[in-house]
């Protein structure tokens, strides 16, 4: 039991990371029906950036004291501004002309566009993967038969903390009104005066800024990273979002947490663990799809004849 | 017997109900319509038929089998083949290729014969292009035989659907408002059509908001509201109907 | 008249140039011809976007290394084996199609990746069966007639001649066929296609079966050259190599299908070695290698952005891609 509930802690930190990159794929999912492949290595790409900015604020360990907010505050930051950004060129230069193309295209081209980044990062860093320093010092606390470290209650404070502001930017701002409406139906909210470009871009840099937050925890967390992450980690992301109803932010979250579950336990209990909790994921993938497409808080939207 | 008997259909969406208590015949080689203001059930009905709902009660016979439950493709292989309202023709096929689709339930090639072009196959390919092309000329279309379905003027593609239901020697015909968007000559050319296609053995049930061509194509008109039959009889006697007229005005001034 | 001298220069070639890394490059070349043959079925004839392709490839493979070797101690002769694997691929072919029936298209897109990960996973987790991650070598050698192939390229560069060619000539019976039609139906408009009599069901899997039986010819012959089965052999990338012979050839045209695999094989094999032993000799340290799956990802974005219908279109490929008026594609 004990186990059990110790894998529950990591499933859940786990969890957070997946419900912060499966937003980006259900936001963007949501709002012009395009599963963006290249969503899972803009994540790589956050853990990336985050390196670079510790290298060049000197971080090669744990960082003590004030110093340690400052530096945390800026390198997320900074991570997901990137990334934000990056998700944003991408979508201006490879997705934006497709819109309108049968669907298979902008699918062919988002694959291209993972590609592509994968193969950057790999230039960039190196095909084995990297250390990444500490940052936060890391002692763990004993619940009971339970062990939890710092690291483990940051990820999944800081991934509820970002939901909670995109909830409430979706639901209590005009920008996310747009964003909504533009889900529903695009050319309604475009006769509203909404501008359907600017909405599309906000999606995208919200979503991969949530990637480039995700990138961050998750080099702190593991304390490495690799230019092929995003690839396995993506699919279990959009696994979580597809579980969780894509489209529904909420339903992503939930999503999030549940696959990381999913995985840490089964990781556990299935001999040979690791190596099978992969097919364990995506068989629950392949499952939602077939009995439950609408995963567990969507709606089944009928086809009108 | 009736070539398709209804009996207390119902089908319902939620908490809508699209279609109550519906009965009704069709006579074999008879042409019959169906009217009702928008929103009647009418199509729902014809959806019905074809197998894209299955009812939530009631019975369909069709030629003594019932169809509740069957799917679409084989509904289709009874011989019972339909047009759409919004005309769902395969627009990058030919409008030959069409045609010769709308065979393929009377076809026997397999995937072997279709994998290794036996004799047979061939044979059977040539004849089927053969009466596509018959069938092209019977709708008056055999000049666009080659091109693109979605390139055809749109009287034309209505006249190519319907060829393409026919290429599988139907018994019955549903057409879902044929004349939409057709000009006066078209219409005329369209009351031929189906004429000529009764002629030659085929039931047709048409739904359609032209009552002109209505009036004058039909034999039996049965008139649905709110998803129920409220009249049915001569189109003449349907036509000054009280409750058929209310329904068509009072629908007017209620939407306005 | 073109098309018979091209047969037989590729019939004579083995003869005229003597150097048998060109007619080893060729007959692995010739293995992706066959496979992107029978993706061309799946995703260009039926319009089912495959992404876990190589799964059917590793199938093939694993049929020859585990029923020809010192596996398991079977040994069905390799001509055997060439009617044998595409049943059993075809068999797998059923099994992984059916879940994606009803599946929407980057639905259906995004299982088939899951199964094209899950296979030689399972591959290589069944160490006991398959050795792992080593794989299984010392295959069995084919022969005929009695004589061995040996060690040249040249007797399998043959046997692929003959695989490509029946795989062109089943292709093209296929698309002009009734199959051929209701797949095309299919992809135009599922419901109505339904109306024709059409039954969608075992018309998709039809398209998954016959699909992947080629890429069990292909990968009999592709173990017996290679010697050697490995999961590695297997993955992802192997399923958007294929896939971006398809894109940059012409998606449902035979014949550009064929330049397209053979284009990016060249590339591949030739182009991106050259490259490098050249800048390496005019002293730079680049390696091009390297840039290969970048190179996979531009082709596939640049080609949907800007000549989606391919070098070589079919048609009415073109017409559908050009079309921006058109009604988008029903569920």
């Amino acid at each position: 039991m004990d186990v059990f509930l110790q894998q529950v802690v990591n499933g859940l930190s786990l969890g957070g990371i997946y419900a912060l990159i499966a937003l980006g794929y259900t936001m963007v999912y949501g709002i012009i029906e395009l599963i963006n492949f290249a969503h899972g290595d803009v994540y790589t790409l956050g853990t990336f950036f985050s390196l670079a900015i510790l290298t060049g604020l000197g971080v090669s360990g744990e960082v003590h004291g004030p110093a340690l907010v400052g530096v945390v505050v800026v390198t997320l930051l900074a991570s997901m501004l990137l990334c934000g950004i990056t998700g944003v060129l991408i979508e201006r230069l490879a997705y934006r002309r497709l819109r309108n193309a049968p669907r298979l295209a902008p699918l062919i081209t988002a694959i291209g566009m993972s590609f592509i980044l994968e193969n950057v990062m790999q230039l960039w860093r190196g095909p084995s993967p990297i250390p990444f320093p500490d940052v936060i010092p890391n002692p763990s606390f004993n619940l009971g038969v339970v062990s939890i470290n710092v690291k483990q209650i940051g990820v999944v404070l800081l991934a509820i903390a970002l939901m909670a502001a995109l909830q409430f930017f979706i639901y209590r701002t005009k920008l996310g009104k747009a964003m909504r409406a533009t889900a529903q139906d695009r050319d309604a909210a475009q006769l509203m005066g909404i501008d359907i470009n600017t909405t599309i871009a906000l999606t995208f840099l919200i979503g991969s800024a949530l990637a480039g937050a995700a990138g961050f925890v998750s080099g702190v967390y593991y304390g490495t990273t690799w230019f092929f992450n995003g690839f396995e980690a993506g699919l279990k992301a959009f696994t979580a979002a597809v579980l969780g109803g894509i489209g529904n932010v909420a339903g992503a979250m939930l999503g999030g947490f549940l696959i990381g579950l999913i995985e840490a336990i089964a990781t556990q209990y299935i001999p040979g663990g690791a190596q099978w909790s992969n097919v364990v994921v995506f068989s629950v993938l392949v499952l939602v799809l077939i009995f439950r497409p609408s995963g567990l808080l969507g709606e089944s939207l009928p086809e009108k004849v | 017997m009736p070539l398709l008997q209804l009996t207390d259909v119902r089908k319902a969406f939620g908490g809508l109900v699209a279609v109550k208590d519906l009965s009704f015949e069709l006579a074999e080689g008879s042409i019959a319509a169906m009217i009702g203001p928008n929103g009647a059930g009418k199509s729902t009905v014809f959806n019905l038929i074809t197998g894209i709902y299955a009812p939530d009660a009631g019975s369909l016979v069709f030629d003594g089998k019932k169809l509740g439950g069957l799917g679409t493709a084989r509904i289709a292989s009874l011989g019972i083949a339909r047009t759409f309202q919004n005309i769902r023709l395969f627009a990058y096929m030919s409008a030959l290729d069409n045609v010769m689709t709308g065979r393929h339930a009377r076809m026997h090639a397999g995937i072997f014969g279709s994998l290794v072009h036996t004799p047979r196959q061939r044979a059977e390919e040539r004849a089927v292009r053969e009466r596509a092309r018959e069938l092209l000329r019977f709708v008056e279309l055999e000049r666009y035989a080659g091109s693109y379905a979605r390139n055809l003027p749109y009287g034309g593609q209505r006249r190519l659907e319907i060829a393409r239901a026919l290429a599988g020697d139907p018994k019955l015909l549903l057409l879902d408002e044929p004349a939409a968007g057709m000009n006066p000559r078209e219409k005329d050319a369209l009351i031929g059509l189906i004429a000529r296609i009764r002629e030659s053995g085929v039931t047709v049930f048409l739904i359609e908001h032209d009552m002109a061509l209505v009036m004058n194509v039909s034999e039996r008109v049965t008139v649905l509201d709110y998803g129920e039959k409220i009249a049915e009889g001569l189109p003449d006697v349907v036509r000054r109907d009280e409750r058929v007229i209310e329904a068509y005005l009072g629908r007017a001034e209620g939407a306005a | 008249m073109g098309l018979g001298f091209l047969v037989v220069a590729l019939l004579g070639f083995p003869f005229m140039d003597r150097n048998n890394s060109h007619v080893d490059f060729l007959a692995n070349a010739g293995a992706f011809v066959l496979l992107a043959l029978g993706l061309n079925i799946v995703v260009g004839f039926a319009g089912l976007l495959d992404l876990g392709y190589a799964a059917f490839f590793a199938i093939g493979s694993y049929s020859y290394a585990m029923l020809a070797s010192q596996q398991f101690g079977i040994h069905v002769p390799f001509w055997l084996m060439l009617l044998v694997a595409p049943v059993v691929a075809a068999l797998f072919g059923l099994l992984l199609g059916a879940p994606t029936l009803r599946l929407r298209g980057d639905y259906l897109a995004i299982v088939t990746l899951g199964f094209g990960e899950i296979v030689p996973q399972t591959f290589l987790n069944l160490a006991q069966y398959t050795n792992g991650p080593n794989g299984i070598s010392s295959l069995d050698q084919p022969s005929l007639f009695g004589h061995p192939f040996g060690f040249s390229a040249t007797p399998y560069y043959y046997v692929l001649l003959g695989l490509i060619a029946i795989g062109i000539l089943a292709a093209r019976n296929l698309q002009n066929s009734r199959l051929g039609r209701a797949w095309m139906a299919i992809r135009e408009d599922e419901l109505a296609a339904r109306h024709m009599g059409i039954n969608t069901t075992t018309t998709k899997l039809a398209a998954f079966a016959l699909g992947a039986s080629f890429s069990g010819l292909a990968g009999v012959a592709y173990a017996a050259k290679l010697d050697l089965v490995s999961p590695d052999q297997f993955g992802f990338n192997v399923s958007v190599l294929v896939l971006s012979m398809l894109v940059l050839g012409g998606m449902g045209n035979i014949w550009g299908v064929i330049v397209g695999s053979f284009v990016l094989s060249f590339v591949n094999s030739f182009l991106l070695p050259q490259s490098t032993t050249l800048a390496h000799a005019a002293g730079l340290n680049l390696d091009f290698t390297n840039y290969r799956f970048m190179l996979y990802g531009v082709i596939l974005v640049s080609m949907m952005l800007f000549r989606p219908e391919g070098l070589i279109p079919s048609r009415q490929r073109a017409a559908e891609l050009h079309d921006v008026a058109a009604a988008p594609e029903s569920a």
